[in-house]
């Protein structure tokens, strides 16, 4: 088991530094590169705002109400808008996007392998990495951090909608908190966090799309492992990445 | 002067899948300027020994030599030179199925070559009249049969005119007609552009009526070789069974 992750996590590692390689390759592709950050942008933008507006107003309705039990309601919004940009917003982006995206990634490169698309890319002297996964790795790091923007937006909207009309707490208390207690460096460490996510999510997508084999039930397995790989790597990396930075 | 060089030489070229030995030596010239067609059995390992001389595949052992340069050892990048000289069909067209008829054939050009988008849409338009499929640019490849992707997957392979071109079974799935017009399709491309072609094929009267060459592979190594005359009174009884079945069977399924 140990082996096989540390294998795994080889191999992901070379896909990494393979794509990254890549991109100073000619020609640069610039115009996949916003193909794919659109394609994330627009399967997930929705289901952000959606997550983001809803986990805010319950980080605000439990955390209200338990504040409430020492008089400090006011604290709700400073709360609820550091959990949001240290730790929600990035990881709950990053798997919405893994979910949505990642699975997506592995199931079009694992379809392009089977129905042979990608010999046919090295037959006309295309390289498959450069074509195919440097771009979502690039989409990836700046996609996830700006949809994790929109995440803490919404999170911290849902809070104040809840905390001014339901717990009634003070609108200038609710801002003036936030304000005292988030500093730069929590929205820098949770965009970094984010990015970070971004590229695990295409990096493992990509990979898992690459290798696959065996015709549909092959992409099948490769959309699955994709997603939960990705989201493990996530919740891993993030403790880690959280023990460096804060 | 004619170069009597082979452009390709094979040698002794193996490879094992698993427990699978699927190529056990394969020796074999492919002559400049010709048709060369390879046969066998179903699941003898054609497309394998393809996609080796292509390079999608490296063999266990032994060597393609593309004008006396060994391509299983080469370098990235002259591979990519190597890989410019060569078109290939694929068994199954492998089109871009997130891009429609035109992005398809316009996509080699794209890549190497800068192209205004005007002369692009001719050439585009005089290759897909060339392979009968005119006005079917803006279809996806999941809107056409079989046989009309494979047409279009030999577009895309003849577009940029390659010196060398491979068609893994580029008739099979066609009705006779256009069979027919494939093949002449095949030796006029190969006319005009003076080049090699190598095709792997089940159609046997085919066969006989375009190569110049005629190979037969068999149990992972090439047992007989020849121009398609020398083929029919092979010495060997597998190679003229093999050659005279494909020839009858269809007067007997035309009756
Ligand atoms: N990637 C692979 N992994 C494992 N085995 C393979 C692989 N590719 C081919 N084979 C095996 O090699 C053998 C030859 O396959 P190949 O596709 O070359 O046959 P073929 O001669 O082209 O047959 P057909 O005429 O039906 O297309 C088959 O038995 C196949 O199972
Ligand atoms: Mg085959």
């Amino acid at each position: 088991m140990v082996t096989y992750s540390l294998v795994e996590f080889g191999g992901f590692v070379t896909t990494l530094v393979g794509g990254l390689r890549a991109l100073f390759q000619k020609p640069f592709r610039a115009n996949l590169i916003l193909k794919e950050m659109e394609s994330i942008g627009v399967n997930s933008t929705i289901i952000i705002m959606l997550t983001g507006s809803f986990t805010g107003a319950v980080l605000a309705l439990q955390s209200g109400k338990a504040f409430r039990l020492f008089n400090a309601e006011g604290l709700t919004g400073a709360v609820v808008a550091l959990s949001l940009l240290r730790e929600l917003g990035p990881v709950m982006t990053a798997l919405m996007v893994a979910a949505r995206c990642g699975s997506a990634m592995a199931a079009h490169i694992g379809t392009m392998r089977v129905t042979q698309q990608i010999d046919a890319l090295e037959v006309m002297a295309v390289n498959p990495i450069s074509y195919l996964i440097s771009p979502r790795i690039i989409a990836g790091f700046v996609m996830v951090p700006l949809l994790s923007i929109v995440f803490n937006i919404l999170g911290i909207l849902g809070a104040y909608l809840i905390s001014i009309h339901l717990l009634e707490i003070n609108e200038a208390t609710f801002f003036d908190k936030i304000q005292a207690y988030v500093k730069t460096e929590d929205l820098w460490n949770g965009f970094m966090k984010a990015a970070c996510f971004g590229v695990i999510i295409s990096v493992v997508g990509c990979r898992k799309g690459f290798l696959t084999e065996g015709g549909a039930e092959g992409v099948g397995k490769a959309t699955t492992d994709a997603v939960v790989i990705a989201s493990v790597t996530i919740l891993v990396s993030d403790y880690f990445l959280t023990a460096l930075m804060f | 002067m004619k170069d009597e060089r082979p452009i390709l030489e094979i040698r002794n070229l193996r490879r094992t899948f698993g427990e699978q030995q699927v190529l056990k030596g394969v020796n074999l010239k492919v002559p400049r300027g010709q048709i060369t067609v390879i046969i066998g059995g179903s699941g003898c390992g054609k497309s394998v020994l393809l996609k080796h001389i292509i390079g999608l595949l490296k063999p266990d052992e032994g060597s393609i030599l593309l004008d006396g340069k060994d391509l299983v050892t080469m370098e990235p990048e002259p591979l990519k030179e190597a890989r410019m000289r060569f078109g290939m069909l694929f068994q199954d067209a492998a089109l871009f199925d997130s891009m429609n008829v035109y992005e398809n054939i316009a996509f080699p050009v794209r890549e190497h070559r800068k192209m205004k988008e005007g002369d692009l849409a001719n050439l585009v338009k005089e290759k897909l009249l060339q392979v009968g499929l005119p006005n079917t640019e803006i279809k996806y490849p999941s809107e056409l049969s079989g046989g009309m992707r494979k047409r279009v997957g030999l577009a895309r392979a003849i577009v940029l005119n390659p010196e060398i071109i491979l068609y893994d079974e580029p008739t099979t799935g066609l009705d006779p007609i256009m069979s027919h017009a494939i093949d002449d399709l095949i030796v006029a491309t190969q006319k005009a552009l003076n080049g090699t072609t190598i095709i792997i094929s089940h159609d046997i009267r085919a066969t006989v009526r375009i190569a110049n060459k005629v190979a037969m592979l068999h149990h992972g190594a090439i047992v007989a070789e020849g121009t398609p005359e020398e083929m029919m009174r092979h010495a060997n009884p597998v190679v003229r069974e093999f050659l005279e079945s494909g020839i009858t069977k269809v007067p007997t399924s035309a009756r």
